[in-house]
């Protein structure tokens, strides 16, 4: 029986954004920011609208694939996929899902997209406003544990705890997404640059977490076209090819209560060994990484935990010079990241790794061959994939 | 007693299929119970229908002692409920009990919101009864001992 896997066999054609909105401000309903997004990335491709024939989305996206097939006019719908739960983490795994729908014959066109306008819905970093609360939320929200920064930021206050790493380390992080969003006009935080004081004075939103570790929330689509790899070499753009894409989490990490036997992770301990077979690839061998930002101490446990350094060397390896474009030991955000481009759920990052690929990036790193995405650290299900260049099949 | 937050945050309530009823009538009593398995003894925490190890239901609530570690912390500076706007820094733990396995419950750390927290270090339970609440429920609290 051959390899199952879905190593170079489905590439990621086009790419496509709406313009990204402080939270709360779009002037365009979800929905029309959808679309907006789905007809650049077709334009990107060089394809029409009309065929594409599969749809693939995370952290149940509001924007139902039968409405969007019927306000497009497609000519069929083929594959329609949600991953479920896990927030910001769906985002490599729904990239995943539709390169396996082209991969397997049941989908020759699928768009993966997420769109957000948190003024029309709920934010994210609120608490739920309700007068009883039942289930695992029970023992969690009357004690004042509501919000996403509140959920994880235990578990970075034990990892820290447990390798001695300072708080230097989550500033650097933070201080690489401000540098390489000065490079980048799309980005909020184009124009706002930060630097160590700065980030020393911001106040603390939760310990150990100042306001510059936490992501911004803002409004905006985002959209990929993935097709088989042989179409992709007759395409506009320099194809990235689908290396290798891996979700989930290890064991019980949903276990109630913040009962996951693993605790002090991003939940990556199976996940990135996962990815890493599939694709074939290395630590050493990725060239740059987009890795989520929901929070900086996400990052800083996704790198070790994707091998990049030992959770011992995370001191000396989380500086800034190593973080940064184009000649770092590993650029990370090259776009400014969801702490200072644009928080739109983390597609954007998978957007910014094609950039790479095709050298269009605005903190272009040379020559990317192997170009990596960490979606969502510290939810469940996480997930992770690596783009090719044509080099790398 | 008092309590550590102020009023007007959500109220637990029991699940309409009842699954952690017996664990919220054990704190309104000061007992602190939570589920074994009959079978092979694991300890199952939060409150789940079945043993997650040999996959038996037949769980059976236990009391355990009110005495645990902290295994995490945090302090909350932000507040993102209208409840505690203004109302400054509190205190979360995660605290594993030794007496069930090392299960972990999510609680606040009593005393000065500023004050350091030590991972490892002990505490005990301090039963919070809102008893003229709507509906009347109890917390449970951690102080160092």
């Amino acid at each position: 029986m051959a390899t199952r896997t879905l190593r170079g066999q489905a590439a990621v054609a086009g790419i496509g954004e709406t313009t990204c909105y402080k939270h709360g401000q779009s002037p365009d309903a979800e929905f029309k920011l959808a679309l907006m997004a789905i007809l650049n990335a077709a334009k990107d491709a060089g394809i029409d609208p009309k065929d594409i024939d599969g749809f693939a989305s995370y952290s149940n996206d509001r924007n139902d694939p039968s409405r969007i097939a019927a306000a497009l006019g497609t000519k069929e719908l083929r594959f329609s996929n949600m991953q479920w739960g896990g927030g910001g983490g769906g985002g490599a795994a729904a990239v995943g899902n539709a390169a396996a729908a082209v991969a397997t014959g049941m989908a020759d066109c699928v768009v993966v997209f997420r769109s957000l306008a948190q003024g029309q819905f709920a934010r994210f970093g609120q608490g739920p406003q309700v007068p009883t609360i039942s289930g695992d939320m029970a023992m969690q929200a009357p004690y004042g544990l509501m919000s996403p920064a509140q959920r994880y930021a235990m578990k970075c206050m034990r990892f820290m705890h447990d390798h001695d790493v300072r708080h230097d380390a989550l500033r650097a992080i933070s201080l690489a997404s401000y540098h390489h969003a000065q490079s980048n006009p799309r980005a909020v935080m184009y124009g706002r640059p930060l630097d160590e004081a700065a980030y020393d004075a911001s106040r603390w939103i939760v310990e150990p977490w100042r306001l510059y570790d936490c992501c911004m929330e803002n409004d905006g689509a985002a959209a990929l076209i993935v097709v088989p790899a042989e179409r992709a070499k007759d395409m506009p753009h320099k194809p990235s090819y689908l290396l290798g894409a891996a979700a989930g989490s290890d064991h019980r990490c949903g276990a109630p209560s913040h009962n996951h036997p693993n605790y002090a992770s991003a939940n990556f301990a199976s996940v990135a060994p996962n990815l890493y077979r599939m694709a074939g690839v290395k630590p050493s061998e990725v060239d740059v990484l987009q890795s989520y930002e929901n929070f900086t101490g996400g990052v800083l446990m996704s790198i070790v935990e994707h091998g990049f350094c030992q959770p011992e060397e995370a001191n000396d390896f989380l500086v800034k010079d190593n973080l940064l474009a184009p000649g770092g030991k590993l650029p990370l955000n090259t776009s400014g990241g969801n702490l200072a481009e644009c928080y739109m759920h983390g597609l954007e990052l998978q957007i910014e790794a094609i950039r790479q690929i095709r050298g269009t990036a605005t903190s272009q790193v040379k020559d990317v061959d192997v170009s990596m995405v960490i979606a969502g650290p510290m939810v469940t299900p996480v997930s992770n994939c690596i783009f090719g260049s044509e080099a790398t099949l | 007693m008092t309590r550590y937050l102020p009023e007007g945050l959500a109220i637990p309530v029991p699940e309409s299929d009842g699954l952690s009823q017996p664990y919220w009538d054990g704190v309104a009593a000061e007992r602190l119970m939570v589920q074994r398995c009959q079978n092979c003894q694991t300890w199952v925490w939060g409150p789940e229908w079945i043993c997650h190890s040999c996959h038996s239901f037949d769980l059976a609530w236990t009391e355990v002692a009110p005495k645990a570690r902290i295994y995490s912390w945090e302090r909350v500076w932000h507040p993102v409920h209208p409840a505690l706007k203004g109302h400054g820094p509190y205190i979360i733990v995660l605290v594993e009990l030794p007496g069930a396995d090392n299960i972990r419950m999510i609680g606040n750390l009593l005393g000065d919101p500023k004050q350091d927290v030590p991972i490892g270090g002990s505490v005990e339970a301090v039963f919070e009864h809102h008893k003229s609440a709507n509906p009347p429920h109890t917390l449970v609290q951690w102080r160092l001992a």
